[in-house]
């Protein structure tokens, strides 16, 4: 159980979190028309008679957006509902050409599922926890206003009305900021692997309604407050931290906290009261009559299922027992699509470069990916071409360590020579001296040389004095301009010394 | 020559095809009545271009020896719900005025694919929202037909008022209508002249301005059973556009019409005997259950149970849905807006809507607002469905002893403009006999039976099983052939 509290002036509260997560769905067209959906193009360009909302123009539901959603249940292991129907939200506002969103109130495409997040220590998430998803409903984006165009007007850019979005709705089952931050984490982190959303949170693909309601512990909830649009994972924390603190307070110095909606100032930190639930609207919801109810059959769910990939669940736990390697490494490679896409690749490339098994290689591939190969691009950021960070190259460089040809320093020079000039590793290894030498009798020949040059040293050391071992190995590698292989130099000086 | 006026949309064609008169000619003809009539009011925009130029392009394909479609050279009438590319489609609507849309409607597009060409845009109740076409921002539609020995203008019916007084009148052989709750049946009726329903989902509904999408369904107005069969084959089929359209081919309902009614069972529903029905009206349905058992038909008993709940869970589902599909004019990206000094965004809708609604389309507004406002939606909507489906019910059950229903088209004949349009309950129920079948999706068509004591025409109606249009318009046929409504308004215009 998280131990997050806010203390007030008569003791602990707790802070009880829902979040509804409004996802835009990846397709190429819009939920009820054929215009396009590609962010950043020129306002109105991106438009159809149906999203217009011109007389007499019908939506016709997009099957790829219906699919994509069936997805996404399908990966927080959701009730799929087989006869679903879309709703209208009526609302009069400029950015809403039909005055009102096709969305899905009564029986929305997917039911109950869940997600876990997992334990981290380091926040205040002692163990492994599953949030309950309410629902997941399909529902239409609105258009945008842009109020800095003219000096009295406003402008509507309709290239987003239309554009399929699914909300995600959270049961109230986060007690502290970290968990809704991990919750939002995985959530994306899901939605990606699926690919039914980009996650993109600063262009508006994903974003999150907070409700936050603060209570007693092992009392019953208190009323809530609903934050809108709040666009990053840090915004959302610091929005729960605002709203949680902003209850308390209002509650111990007398007040009542009341149900309504409130913005969030990325500025501030800050939420202020948008409309209170006196003065909200009456959406008027009823079916919409243009649109049959959406009836899947099962083939269609059969190949939604078909079609969804290894899910980051599956993925941490294979990486740890198949893989071997550890719960934070293969945490942190299934964390993003990017991250376990590169790695798996690297890893494929690496094994068979080698010769050995997955397994045999997994951790040195993780280290490498994870810590070693991200440190020597940042050091070479200015000059680097992330481009020439192919996994063959890199795959090269393991493989010529693995078998000893060179040392983990060399292996970073290599790799920092590779990222700036798209060379051969072999080939740098080569021309940059940049190899190390693993031959016994030219180090043996090293080793007699420093052997012979410190007598008394020796005599000391065979007299008891272990620590010199390090001054010996030290005095080879110098003679040898630090390219002796250490495991080679270290079994050979062993032998000489002791024997 | 024969006057071309005075001919329908299989004649024409025929007569076309034949080479009797060319397609210009037939064009130029109704073009000329269009302009002659103008006392009627008929007609919002007249686009007699238009009527040329696919009356030309039938005569070249026919020099050419190319086909030329199940319409070829016949002009029509164009309900002005249905967007036409580059021609004014208001709605009958203020805030639609000037509106000019980039696209055709499906089954205007249809039409024209079939070589038929557009006399103009037709007169409706605003939005398609009445039943005396009394609510157009363009003025009311008088209908042609006039009490015998009075000069009182009389009412075509509505909402496809103008679409009835055309065909009537014999300035266009033809014409499109929308049926929400009787739109198509009761003009029909109060016009002498036909129209049909289609099973909901027949025709498309992209690029027709929406009422009530539920319920909303296309369907031809002609002069007689044949030629509405012929231009429901090419107003309708599937189209992808729209989510409720029926996947099915289009079958050849002209080519199979039959009247003879050996075998078929009638259903006559005892519920439709209401208070207030006309006794005429009564007299015409007895004729009509006489026509069909000569027809060959057996008569049977039936009950619709829900049949009183129809109209009222109607004027609930028909509203709730307008008062969403009207959101969007809101004078943001078309249409009229009025934006008073120093306004901001709400004071702009609500002048806009306040001047660009007439008073029926925000009484609707106002009540499908309320009937889905929280704490109402479940005592109005919710409920108002619940009746939907068992009105629908009624329906199923009544199929297992009949093959189509007779009953009256409307309870009385039509009435004087002015007589009912401070009265809308008197006026909504007009389509106490309509409605039921648009709730329940159902084929439903009026054919002419006869005048009444004041020469006023009255109709009957047929409905069909889901999907039996062809059996409507057998029944339709069998009664047309009986009847022998030959009656035309005298012309005063």
């Amino acid at each position: 159980m998280s131990s997050y509290r806010i203390q007030g002036a008569t003791g602990e509260w707790e802070v009880v979190i829902g979040l509804e997560v409004h996802a835009q769905v990846v397709s190429n067209s819009k939920l009820f028309s054929g215009a396009a959906t590609a962010f950043g193009a020129e306002p109105n360009s991106q438009v159809s008679l149906v999203d217009a909302a011109m007389p007499g123009m019908l939506p016709v539901p997009n099957r790829e957006c219906i699919r994509q959603a069936v997805r996404t249940g399908m990966a927080i292991e959701a009730e799929i509902n087989r006869w679903s129907r879309f709703d209208r939200k009526n609302y009069f506002y400029a950015d809403l050409p039909q005055g009102y969103q096709i969305s899905q109130l009564y029986h929305p495409l997917v039911g109950e599922g869940a997600l876990t997040i997992e334990a981290d220590e380091k926040v205040g998430i002692p163990e492994d926890k599953v949030i309950g998803i309410e629902r997941i409903h399909v529902e239409q984006d609105a258009g945008k206003l842009m109020h800095d165009q003219h000096p009295t007007m406003s402008y509507v850019d309709l290239n987003r009305s239309g554009v399929a979005l699914m909300e995600i709705v959270s049961r109230p089952d986060m007690r502290s900021p970290a968990e809704a931050g991990a919750y939002v984490r995985k959530l994306r982190s899901i939605l990606r692997y699926v690919g039914s959303c980009d996650g993109n949170m600063e262009e508006g693909s994903m974003r999150a309604d907070v409700n936050v309601s603060v209570r007693k512990p092992g009392e019953p909830f208190g009323t809530r407050t609903e934050t809108k649009n709040v666009n990053s994972v840090r915004f959302v924390m610091q929005a729960i931290e605002h709203e949680a603190r902003r209850q308390v307070d209002l509650i111990e110095d007398g007040g009542k906290v009341v149900q309504e909606t409130r913005l969030f100032d990325p500025n501030t930190g800050s939420t202020r009261s948008m409309r209170s639930k006196e003065d909200a609207h009456d959406y008027r919801y009823f079916p919409d009559p243009d649109l049959l109810p959406l009836e899947l059959d099962e083939a269609f769910l059969a190949e939604c299922r078909a079609s969804l990939p290894e899910l980051p669940d599956a993925k941490r736990r294979r990486y740890v027992e198949k893989l071997g390697l550890t719960p934070y490494n293969a945490r942190e490679l299934t964390a993003e699509v990017e991250t376990f896409a590169r790695f798996e690749t690297l890893l494929a490339e690496t094994a068979k470069g080698i010769g050995k098994p997955e397994k045999a290689v997994a951790t040195q591939v993780a280290n490498w990916a994870l810590s070693i190969a991200p440190g020597v691009m940042n050091a070479a950021r200015a000059e680097a071409n992330p481009a020439h960070a192919t996994a063959s190259a890199q795959a090269a460089i393991l493989a010529m360590q693995d078998r000893g040809e060179i040392s983990g320093g060399q292996a970073k020079e290599i790799f920092e020579i590779v990222l700036t000039t798209g060379r051969a590793p072999a080939e740098i290894a080569e021309t940059e001296g940049l190899k190390q030498q693993s031959d016994t009798g030219a180090i043996e020949a090293v080793i007699d040389g420093v052997l012979a040059a410190n007598q008394d040293k020796v005599e000391e050391y065979r007299g008891g004095k272990d620590k010199l071992f390090g001054f010996f190995i030290g005095q080879t590698m110098k003679a040898m301009e630090g390219k002796g292989n250490p495991a080679v130099v270290n079994q050979l000086l062993k032998a000489k010394l002791d024997g | 020559m024969t006057d071309l006026t005075q001919l329908g949309v299989k004649a024409i064609r025929d007569g076309v095809a034949r080479g009797d008169f060319t397609a210009r000619e037939v064009a130029e003809a109704f073009n000329a009545a269009v302009a002659g009539a103008a006392a009627l009011n008929a007609f919002i925009v007249t686009t007699p271009d238009h009527a040329l130029a696919a009356a030309d392009a039938v005569d070249t394909r026919r020099a050419k020896g190319e086909g030329l479609g199940v319409m070829g050279g016949v002009p029509i009438g164009m309900k002005d719900l249905f967007a036409t590319k580059g021609v004014q489609t208001t709605a009958a609507s203020h805030i639609l005025e000037g509106f000019r849309p980039e696209y055709e409607s499906t089954v205007s597009q249809n039409l024209w694919n079939a070589g038929a060409g557009m006399l103009g845009k037709l007169n409706l109740d605003q939005f398609a929202m009445g039943s005396s076409n009394e609510t157009s921002w363009f003025g009311n539609v008088n209908s042609p037909w006039r009490k015998a020995g009075s000069n009182a203008a009389m009412s075509p019916g509505g909402s496809s008022g103008g679409s009835s007084a055309a065909v009537a009148s014999r300035i266009a052989p033809a014409a499109t209508g929308t049926d929400t709750g009787g739109s198509i049946r009761q003009p029909a009726a109060f016009a002498g002249i036909s129209g049909i329903k289609p099973t909901y989902g027949r025709c498309s509904r992209w690029g027709v301005v929406a009422f009530a999408s539920s319920l909303d369904q296309a369907g031809p107005m002609a002069r007689d059973v044949t030629d509405c069969a012929i231009m429901l084959e090419a107003m309708a089929g599937f189209d992808p556009k729209d989510a409720t359209s029926l996947d099915m081919p289009v079958p050849k309902w002209e080519a199979s019409l039959n009247a003879d009614l050996r075998g078929k069972k009638i259903g006559i529903p005892r519920e439709y005997r209401m208070d207030g029905t006309d006794a005429a009206i009564l007299a015409s349905w007895e004729r009509g259950k006489e026509w069909l058992r000569d027809a060959g038909a057996e008569i049977v008993d039936i009950s619709l149970p829900h049949t009183k709940y129809a109209l009222p869970a109607y004027y609930i589902i028909a509203p709730a849905e307008a008062s969403s599909n009207l959101a969007r004019y809101d004078g943001v990206r078309y249409g009229l807006r009025d934006l008073p000094e120093r306004a901001g965004l709400q004071d702009m809708y609500a002048a806009t809507r306040a001047a660009g609604f007439g008073d029926e389309v925000k009484r609707r507004v106002l009540i499908g607002t309320y009937v889905l406002s929280a704490g109402f939606y479940d005592a109005y909507y919710t409920q108002a469905q619940k009746v939907r489906a068992l009105v629908a019910r009624d329906f199923e059950q009544a199929w297992a002893q009949c093959d189509a229903i007779l009953a009256p088209t409307t309870p009385t004949a039509s009435f004087p403009i002015g007589s009912l349009d401070k009265d809308p309950l008197t006026m909504y129920l007009n389509d106490v006999f309509a409605v039921p079948a648009s709730l329940a999706g159902l084929p439903a068509m009026s054919v002419p039976a006869m005048l009444n004591a004041d020469g006023l025409p009255l109709g009957l109606q047929i409905v069909g099983k889901p999907f039996d249009e062809q059996g409507v318009l057998d029944v339709a046929l069998a009664i047309e052939q009986r009847a022998g409504f030959e009656a035309q308004p005298e012309r005063w215009w």
